[in-house]
């Protein structure tokens, strides 16, 4: 009744990076070791929804935009997070490699900015990486995209760059900031190969015009390395975090697109070639 | 179209009489000797392809199905449909019944009405008479003096052997749940062997047992299986009688695809006739039954819409099996289940996957007939099954919320690849193994025994003797960890004392004949206990050892509160400080459990499973150190607490998945609510990703997990408008249920439960 049997293969759904030998030499503690720390304001699993699969998700405290919809406002500051070494980060994400190798997916790392804490990120990017060889992706608005070095980017699998807008008057609205670094960064990857997978958030009466879909559609498509779109509906689930802040959640009566709204965007995006999700 | 079914099958049925019902099937050991394994390895097929070439329902069968829902809201609204208070039930107690008899293809019913509900006192009196009371029912004179004072039950002789210890721990609620008043049920009879072997040879096969230990001198032992076995066989008599009733002659082999459907049925029906147990499983019938249809496909007799169609005629029947159970019992077990559990998928010891058409066939009754709680279709996982049925597994499972998944990894070395589920998480080997059913001991409350010296926290009442209460202003990690100790020692004592009594009445009174005339002789028992209250007890114990936890005792020095001082790491965020904690309990328990002897040396095992019990134990608990409040639910199963686990469903799942397997090999049951989102943006990534996580808990060890893919907002508006949402199902811990049945307390604490969303 009862055999032995021998151990079950792990046969991964999405590819996985092999696990290489661990590299001494790391971007930010070279040769030293010096100890790198960062402020992190929490991690988390998810699946389907910060990259490809199921994924350790470190968020790095701080963000230079202000944007109006942020649904994770306690994270736009620095000081917010918890000071908190690479050591420590990667012996979380270790506790996982068995379950993500099996299941599919990668380690993200998302903020806030994590182009904030280049070092940090590059560090933890790397180690994600090489010693535990897993799929990398780093979630950014891309305002901060020179701050990543060629090096940092060589530990990058997968960039999910948010452009929120192409008219340059509403991204500065949305986002108090400069359209251009953005660009100039989504332009840099086009021309390192690195994959793209591009998200745009349609918000009624804001993002949403027609000329502002086309124009970051076609940016997009002219760059050649993007293979997905994600069209991202408005949602006001982080209203109440708003207020626990004491802030003003200034889109409070801005409804969230209706489902053809959405359809209507993914075809502009498709109608470049592009996968839209 | 249904007549030049009948007739075709009629054919093939003359055509392979007695002597031709094993046509081109391989193989001989089989042949030799009762062995149903030996014969699906010999001659299934496995499928390795997608969901493709799935039939839809005909409209016979959306007709039949129609005839059934519009029966349901009255039943919702009355408890139950109907019942026939004055016929005791056997096998074959009632005449025929149909749903409608010119449209059911696989025939067969509990009573003679579709939904009527039949009394089986030989478990007890009191629960009879108490459900038809429920119910609004009158109990039948006649019935109640034969078994009050010339027919002994189960729960009388339970009762008369009864220590006051055991009364006690019983109404504190700290052991609860205990088969002493219902039937205990989960015993798998190996449904299969009627239909392969026809009933002639079974009868042949025990009489030649009976005659063997003829031979054996009259130790007790040996003259109860005598009268056992003398059991079985009249058992399976009155199976024979009880088909010829519906016109079929099951003394001989099935023939057909749709004949072995109906065998199996046949015999799975007898059992639900005379057993009102609380979990009544089906076992692992699809690649059987797969074999037969598989034959007719290739000779030609049978299309694949035919086949669906007897597939889901069956899956109806299963549907609609019911027992007569009190309000009572449906707190703790609610939403009416009877777990006719169907395990399908798993990979053999040979390496070839057990999935074929069939396993896709039973799950396609979901899309069929929509979604529904029973049969409670568990789908055996592994690493190496083929991708497309994880696909179709997982597309089920987000579509429906139906179906539950078990690591087949983790039971084939322990029991086979023949291994069933009975009830949730239960694993046995079919026909070859049977349990004692043994509910749970409520864990958190027995650390509260600890600290008080045995005195209940609700009632003040002594239940515990001979412990000391704690006294320190503030609880020592170590003082209680030993109080803890000694305390759960005495528990295991008590609960199997309790369980020997119990399962000792049953064989006696309330014998399964059926089940086991559909079993070895003498086969591998287990004794089933469990624990409720893991998480709330490993908190506890979290925050006594890394927070300060002062008691707030009343004036008689019992500790009725908690202060809690500063925070502490909370089991469900893969943090070993706390999740340690909880396996050590599980661990310890168990240990604790094997050192006292069973019931024909049954051997010990362990569930970490509550059902819907898990609200019945929160209420009936008092405040606890980890700071939940007195009468708040506990989390079901093995899950953590709702809303201590951090960092999203997997950490959580992971802590669950530290559990060890060794120690609690009756199942580990983890249940997961996700928002559709939480899986990915298209369908298509849903589906991978669900299968990807569900690879990824069973890699890193875990045994069982519940899926449920929903949003909050549907089943707050199923709460506000029922009659919109007739068929929705959730899964709870290890079985599923109609929303709509639950209690509204239930539903809330399904509401309230930690919803993992997307944000």
């Amino acid at each position: 009744m009862t055999a032995v049997l021998p151990a079950t293969p792990v046969l991964p759904v999405l590819p996985v990076v092999p696990v290489l030998p661990a590299t001494p030499a790391t971007p930010a503690g070279a040769a030293t070791h010096r100890p790198v720390s960062g402020s992190v304001h929490s991690w988390d699993l998810s699946t389907g929804v910060d990259g490809p699969g199921t994924r350790f998700v470190t968020f790095l405290a701080g963000c230079p935009l202000n944007c109006l919809y942020c649904h994770n406002p306690d994270t736009l500051k620095m000081r917010n997070g918890t000071r908190t070494s690479a050591d420590a980060m990667v012996a979380e994400a270790a506790k996982y490699t068995t379950f993500i190798r099996a299941a599919g997916g990668g380690a993200t790392i998302s903020g806030g900015e994590p182009l904030l804490q280049a070092v940090f990120a590059g560090e933890l990017f790397h180690r994600y990486k090489h010693e535990l060889g897993l799929h990398t992706a780093l979630d950014t608005s891309g305002y901060l995209g020179a701050r990543a070095t060629d090096a940092l980017l060589r530990d990058v699998d997968l960039v999910l760059l948010d452009i929120k807008s192409w008219d340059r008057a509403t991204y500065t609205e949305v986002t108090g900031r400069e359209l251009r670094p953005t660009l100039d960064f989504a332009r840099r990857l086009a021309d390192l190969g690195k994959e793209v997978h591009v998200r745009f958030v349609l918000v009624p009466g804001l993002t949403d015009s027609a000329e502002n879909i086309e124009g970051v559609a076609s940016f997009a498509a002219s760059l050649g390395n993007v293979s997905r779109v994600d069209v991202l509906p408005f949602h006001k689930l982080g209203e109440a975090k708003w207020e626990a802040l004491g802030k003003d959640f200034t889109l409070r009566g801005t409804p969230s697109p209706t489902p053809d709204e959405v359809q209507a965007a993914k075809a502009v995006f498709a109608a470049h070639g592009l996968q839209a999700i | 179209m249904i007549r030049k079914v009948r007739a075709m099958t009629a054919a093939a049925a003359e055509s392979r009489t007695n002597g031709t019902a094993w046509d081109g099937f391989k193989g001989g050991l089989w042949r030799d000797a009762i062995d149903v394994r030996d014969f699906i390895q010999q001659n299934y097929t496995p499928y390795e392809g997608d969901a493709s070439f799935l039939a839809g329902a005909t409209a016979r069968t959306t007709a039949v199905w129609d005839k059934l829902l519009a029966l349901f809201p009255e039943e919702i609204a009355r408890g139950i449909y109907d019942v026939d208070v004055s016929t005791p039930s056997r096998i074959d107690a009632f005449g025929p019944g149909y749903i409608d008899e010119s449209l059911d293809l696989i025939v067969g019913l509990q009573t003679d009405a579709p939904l009527k509900r039949a009394i089986m006192p030989n478990g007890g009196w009191r629960m009879v008479e108490s459900s038809l009371k429920d119910y609004g029912y009158e109990p039948d004179a006649r019935i109640k003096e034969i078994y009050t004072k010339l027919r002994k039950t189960h729960n009388a002789g339970t009762f008369d052997a009864y220590t006051p210890e055991i009364r006690a721990c019983r109404s504190s609620g700290v052991i609860t749940g205990l088969p002493d008043a219902y039937g205990r049920g989960r015993i798998i009879g190996d449904y299969r062997r009627v239909a392969l072997y026809g009933v002639d040879r079974l009868i042949a096969e025990k009489e030649a047992e009976k005659a063997r230990l003829g031979e054996e001198w009259a130790t007790e032992p040996v003259i109860r299986d005598r009268e056992e076995i003398s059991e079985q066989i009249k058992a399976l008599g009155e199976l024979k009688t009880m088909a010829a009733s519906y016109g079929h002659d099951i003394s001989r082999p099935a023939a057909t695809g749709r004949e072995a459907i109906q065998w199996v049925y046949f015999a799975y029906l007898a059992a639900v006739k005379e057993q009102n147990g609380a979990a009544m499983s089906l076992g692992r019938t699809s690649t059987f039954v797969d074999i037969y249809l598989q034959r007719d496909i290739e000779a030609g007799v049978l299309t694949e819409q035919q086949a669906q169609e007897f597939i889901d005629d069956f899956v109806i029947k299963l549907r609609i099996v019911r027992f007569l159970r009190t309000e009572d019992f449906n707190q703790g077990f609610s939403g009416d289940p009877t777990w006719v559990t169907e395990s399908i998928g798993g990979i053999g010891e040979d390496g070839r996957p057990l999935v074929t058409r069939s396993s896709f066939r039973y799950l396609q009754t979901l899309y069929n007939l929509g979604p529904a709680p029973e049969p409670n279709l568990t789908v055996f996982w592994s690493q190496r099954l083929p991708q497309g049925f994880k696909d179709f597994a997982s597309k089920v499972a987000i579509d429906t919320s139906a179906i539950q998944f078990e690591s087949d990894d983790l039971m084939r070395p322990k029991y086979g690849d023949d291994t069933a589920i009975a009830c949730c998480v239960s694993p046995s080997a079919t026909g070859k193994q049977m349990q004692f059913f043994g509910a749970r001991v409520n864990v958190a409350k027995a650390l509260l025994y600890a600290i008080n010296g045995g005195r209940d926290e609700k009632t003040g009442q002594i239940v515990a003797e001979g412990f000391e209460p704690l006294t320190d202003e503030v609880l020592d990690y170590d003082t209680v960890a030993r109080q803890y100790d000694a305390l759960l020692d005495w528990l295991a004592k008590t609960y199997v004392h309790a369980m020997n009594v119990i399962h000792y009445m049953h064989d006696k009174y309330a014998y399964e004949r059926i089940e086991m005339a559909l079993h070895d002789y003498n086969p591998m028992r287990t004794m089933a206990f469990g624990a409720a209250g893991l998480s709330v007890a490993a908190d506890s114990l979290s925050a006594i050892k890394h927070a300060k936890v002062r008691p707030v005792r009343d004036e008689s020095g019992l500790a009725v509160d908690f202060e809690i001082e500063g925070d502490y790491p909370a089991y469900g965020n893969n943090d070993d400080r706390a999740d340690q904690l909880a396996v050590q309990i599980v661990h310890d328990f168990m240990e604790k459990l094997r050192k006292y002897p069973t019931y024909r040396d049954a051997v010990h095992t362990q569930s970490i499973l509550t059902i819907t019990s898990n609200v019945v134990y929160g209420k009936k608990t008092g405040n606890t150190p980890d700071g939940r409040r007195a009468g708040e639910p506990f989390a079901p199963g093995a899950n953590p607490m709702n809303g201590r686990d951090q960092h999203g469903y997997i950490a959580s799942a992971l802590s669950v998945a530290k559990l060890p397997y060794d120690d609690a090999e009756d199942g580990i049951s983890l249940t997961n609510t996700v928002t559709p989102d939480a899986l990915g943006r298209t369908p298509e990534e849903r589906i991978a990703n669900l299968s990807g996580v569900l690879d990824g808990y069973m890699a890193s060890g875990g045994f069982h997990m519940n899926v449920n893919v929903l949003n909050k907002a549907t089943l707050e508006d199923a709460m506000e408008h029922p009659e919109n949402y007739p068929q929705l199902t959730i899964r709870v811990s290890g079985y599923a249920v109609n929303f709509v049945r639950l209690s509204r307390e239930q539903q809330l604490d399904v509401i309230n439960r930690t919803f993992h969303g997307s944000l």
